[in-house]
């Protein structure tokens, strides 16, 4: 099948049918090996066993990243090419996203705590991934305020397309602020500064979560053409009615 | 397995991944039940889009 092809909702929905069934085993397998591979991971010479923490903070912290990516992408074909289905893709990744921001400063706070003696503190990093969430919250409130989804659409994706400056923002502050954060440690020139022994299951978690993520926006975008579709029939109903 | 004096906060933090991760399949879930329930109820009263229509017209 031609990759244009795919653009057609109706063999995108095809397609999301035939692909979900794999890629939830696949989610659901790597999951599976990755927390198997944490649970025997030793602990960290400092942080002892805190650092299982990472595990799922660090994935967290990359979905959320990865999401925004994603919306900024799409947002580019709904200004650019004006393509409906690259509005779905936005509007389907934003609520992920923000969940999995969410999941990155939970479990910060509460790695936070033990390591550095506060749940909270206003610097860079950690900031910078706050206002992550707050614009996360931001583009679903414009999407349910806007009434036409392809007015929502370009609102939507102006603002995603400025807060994408935000996610240069995240990577480098440890590195362009002084903050309590440590410093990049999975990717940075020079290597990672991980023992292998703690990057192995980490990058396996990375990977499982970014499937968890691939499984999810394919089923929200599924979702999101299937609202459509639902308020289009409902447009047509009125109009017989009238 | 011992997870050391910060037991808590390990036990808290996988806690509240694995919320988040069911409160997100589980909207996901909802939401398909609930489009597919209105589709269903949409296409019983006879109302199809027009690129349906255009479809049966095709030989």
């Amino acid at each position: 099948m031609p990759l244009i092809d795919l653009a057609n909702p109706s063999r995108f929905l095809a397609l999301a049918d035939r692909v979900l069934p794999w890629l939830t085993a696949a989610t659901v397998l790597a999951f599976a090996f990755g927390i198997s591979q944490a649970y025997v991971a030793p602990d960290d010479y400092q942080q002892g066993a805190t650092v299982k923490i990472m595990f799922i903070h660090v994935p967290a912290a990359w979905l959320g990243m990865l999401a925004w990516g994603v919306m900024s992408l799409a947002a580019l074909g709904t200004l650019v090419w004006r393509h409906p289905l690259a509005d779905v893709a936005a509007k389907a990744a934003a609520p992920i996203g923000a969940a999995f921001t969410l999941m990155c400063l939970v479990t910060g706070s509460l790695w936070g705590r033990p390591m550095w003696g506060t749940y909270w503190v206003w610097d860079a990093r950690l900031t910078s991934v706050l206002v992550l969430f707050l614009m996360y919250l931001g583009v679903i409130a414009l999407w349910r305020t806007v009434e036409d989804p392809a007015r929502a659409a370009r609102v939507a994706a102006v603002l995603t397309l400025v807060g994408a400056i935000n996610i240069p923002i995240i990577k480098f502050s440890v590195d362009w602020w002084n903050t309590l954060h440590q410093p990049a440690s999975v990717l940075r020139l020079g290597g990672s500064a991980i023992h292998p022994t703690i990057l192995a299951p980490l990058l396996v978690m990375i990977a499982a979560f970014t499937l968890l993520f691939l499984t999810l926006h394919l089923a929200a975008m599924r979702n999101e053409i299937m609202r459509r579709r639902v308020r289009t029939m409902l447009m047509l109903q009125a109009d017989a009615r009238a | 397995m011992n997870l050391g004096p910060h037991a808590a906060f390990i036990v808290m933090s996988y806690a509240a991944a694995i919320a988040i991760v069911a409160g997100l399949v589980a909207w996901v879930m909802l939401d398909r039940r609930r489009l597919a329930r209105e589709l269903g109820e949409l296409d019983a009263q006879g109302i199809t889009r027009r690129s349906e229509r255009t479809g049966q017209e095709k030989p």
